[in-house]
């Protein structure tokens, strides 16, 4: 094992990947000389060559259009989104053709959308969001958000072996700032499993992504609580079993997420502990999450927006003295 | 860019001429009698109540699909789209199966999960469109894409109308099929119409002058002449094979139903109308084929008998249960595109080493 940031752990990934399936390639604006925006795909032409590290001209739609035609042929592509936001532009060809391809006419499309997702680095209200809700209302489509090094590099060999279109949410955040043993060699994480982060008996907080290690934090110490951290992993397929155990062991919950609030994925998971575990709250299912705003630039301003330790750390304890 | 309205020379691909034969052109006339003689029963279905949703149709534009889809060998690819019937039929598809998914029935090609003419028997190598247009153009891209990476000497085909010109998903597909010299043949069907919005509303630029601007030749036919449109289809696919990348086609005709079942076409003037059904594509062709010493009544009564046959098979299947509504989200096994129908007699030249 290295120990590797989540960063590389992606981009080891993906390599390990293209290594092993001459049909894995990888598709997007800059990925190739320049190696990304994020760099995730440095050195990957030198390795792969251009046709399987194809700089593409900017169009989004081109880049999902033209996967799910070589995904449907028997390639695997991987198309990066040079930043979550810009998934926009490519919507129509993920949510209307990618994601019904198998219900209409029985054709896999197995194919990855890497999305740089998340604020925290003033990058303004286009290069800042959490857009995994909008998949979500896309049946057909799988999502993904790692939160640690290995499950980066795992989920993504799993999104890329799955045969259906996966959208892969790496928070930017998370490149640089995470670190971790990273085991050598191909392994996956399966998706639809929640991984317990940290054991507890008193409360349960679910989050995903770079959330995470914000639960972590904010609840290492809470006056002597035992807090449970639950980290989704995979919103679609979602480990429906994995949250109720944790909720019906602690009988308190927090959800916890970075994207705005109405009808996101806390809300499900909130619908889905009130109709499936009622009886085993001894409080109300407590939500922490950007309010219904875009990400604002400047320092001040974002910071009032996005989760913070403090934030979750507050509704914690009002939620254990209830 | 060039315009092709007679016959051109015949056309060498690998050695062997690309010309048709007298039973080829048997075969496109009745593959154009198929086609009408479907959808004039598909809606005879709709005005029965038999046909839920709406009705849409290709009537008059029987020589495009049919004279290209004709060029096509096993293992190309299609993305075909509504007003195309003709190409399905000659990859493969059963009327019957056409009339059953027109009224949701279980035997459709979609097993009743989608309508109209959205489908693509996949096992045929189809891949069926959605109803944003021109979506399946990038599609196609990428099907172009797998057989460039792979190096192997197939094209992918798609056809689209005129208005699909005017949606940036078009110019991102002429782009990245320029930029690639991808294998690919998009085929414009001008029919005049954007539902009910008219060519000089509709665009600036000759759509098939813009291929120039993407790299790569734009050529313009008498979308109503079936073997020009098969010429110039088959003068690209050669050109595709060979690694000179992809070519548009524009096929000038007029859509001589409404946009849908529901569209009286008060939009059109009457002349207008009247100038293109003097130039109906199947009794110019039927014409021309009986001048040659081919006969036509045969072909013409095989085809009414063979929709009949279809019509009451596709009568007889059951519509889909409910709880199948909730099958087949996901995938749990790999993508199969299949082979498909390759009637011309070129391919079959072929397959006889």
């Amino acid at each position: 094992m290295a120990e590797m940031t989540y960063l590389s752990a992606i981009s080891d990934g993906l390599r390990e990947e293209m290594r092993h399936d001459e049909s894995v390639f990888c598709m997007g604006e800059d990925i190739g000389a320049f190696g990304g925006a994020f760099k995730v795909t440095d050195g990957f032409i030198e390795e792969f060559g251009a046709d399987r590290v194809w700089d593409t001209p900017l169009a989004e739609n081109a880049i999902i259009g033209t996967a799910v035609g070589a995904a449907v042929e028997g390639l695997r592509p991987v198309c990066e989104m040079q930043f979550a936001d810009f998934i926009s532009c490519g919507f129509d060809q993920l949510v209307n053709v990618a994601a019904k391809m198998h219900y209409r006419q029985g054709l896999a499309v197995p194919m990855v959308v890497r999305l740089p997702s998340g604020g925290g680095f003033s990058g303004g209200p286009y290069h800042s969001q959490n857009p995994e809700a909008w998949f979500l209302q896309a049946p057909g489509l799988k999502v993904v958000a790692p939160s640690t090094a290995d499950d980066a590099k795992g989920l993504l060999a799993s999104a890329i072996r799955d045969p259906n279109p996966v959208v892969y949410l790496e928070h930017k955040h998370l490149y640089r700032r995470v670190k971790g043993e990273v085991p050598e060699g191909r392994y996956e994480v399966p998706l639809g499993r929640v991984r317990v982060a940290r054991e507890g008996t008193d409360l349960t907080v679910i989050s995903y992504g770079a959330m995470v290690g914000i639960a972590l934090e904010a609840t290492q110490d809470i006056d002597g609580a035992s807090v449970e951290v639950i980290d989704l992993r995979s919103l679609v397929p979602l480990d429906t079993e994995g949250i109720l155990r944790s909720v019906r062991k602690t009988s308190k919950v927090v959800v916890l997420h970075e994207a705005t609030r109405s009808c996101g994925v806390g809300a499900e998971v909130c619908a889905l502990i009130a109709q499936e575990a009622f009886e085993d709250l001894d409080g109300p299912v407590v939500r922490v999450t950007a309010p219904d705003v875009p990400i604002p630039f400047s320092p001040p301003l974002e910071r009032a927006v996005l989760p913070q330790v403090d934030d979750v750390k507050e509704a914690c304890r009002e939620l254990l003295a209830y | 860019m060039a315009t092709t309205t007679a016959k051109p020379a015949a056309i060498e691909d690998g050695g062997r001429r690309a010309v048709l034969t007298q039973e080829d052109r048997r075969a496109l006339l009745r593959y154009m009698l198929l086609m009408r003689a479907t959808e004039e029963r598909a809606l005879a279905l709709y005005r029965q109540g038999k046909v839920p949703g709406s009705y849409y149709d290709g009537r008059g534009q029987e020589a495009i699909s049919v004279g290209s889809a004709f060029v096509l060998g096993p293992r190309d690819r299609t993305c075909i789209l509504h007003r195309d019937l003709g190409a399905h039929l000659i990859r493969g598809v059963r009327p019957g199966r056409v009339l059953a998914q027109m009224m949701g029935r279980a035997g459709g090609v979609t097993g009743g999960k989608d309508g109209n003419m959205h489908f693509g028997d996949t096992e045929l190598g189809c891949v069926g469109m959605v109803s944003m247009l021109p979506d399946m153009a990038l599609v196609t891209c990428g099907l172009a894409l797998s057989f460039q990476m792979r190096k192997e000497p197939r094209v992918a085909m798609t056809w689209f109308g005129e208005g699909s010109t005017a949606n940036g998903q078009w110019h991102e597909a002429m782009n990245v099929a320029g930029v690639r010299k991808l294998p690919a043949v998009f085929i414009l069907e001008n029919n005049q119409f954007a539902y009910s919005t008219p060519n000089e509303r509709e665009f600036a630029v000759d759509p098939v002058k813009r291929a120039e601007v993407y790299g790569f030749p734009g050529v313009k036919v008498d979308g109503n002449d079936v073997e020009a449109v098969f010429y110039a289809a088959a003068e690209a696919c050669e050109r595709a094979r060979s690694g000179g990348g992809p070519t548009l086609i524009e096929c000038e005709t007029m859509r001589m139903h409404g946009h849908g079942a529901h569209d009286d076409m008060r939009y059109v003037p009457k002349e207008l109308f009247d100038v293109w059904a003097e130039r109906d594509p199947i009794d110019r062709y039927e014409r021309k084929l009986a001048d040659d010493g081919i006969d036509v009544e045969q072909i013409t009564a095989s085809a009414k008998e063979e929709i009949e046959r279809e019509t009451e098979w596709a009568l007889s299947q059951p519509m889909p249960e409910g709880p199948e509504a909730l099958s087949g989200v996901f995938a749990t096994s790999e993508p199969r595109l299949g082979d498909g129908n390759a009637p011309w007699s070129f391919w079959k030249e072929a397959a006889n080493g």
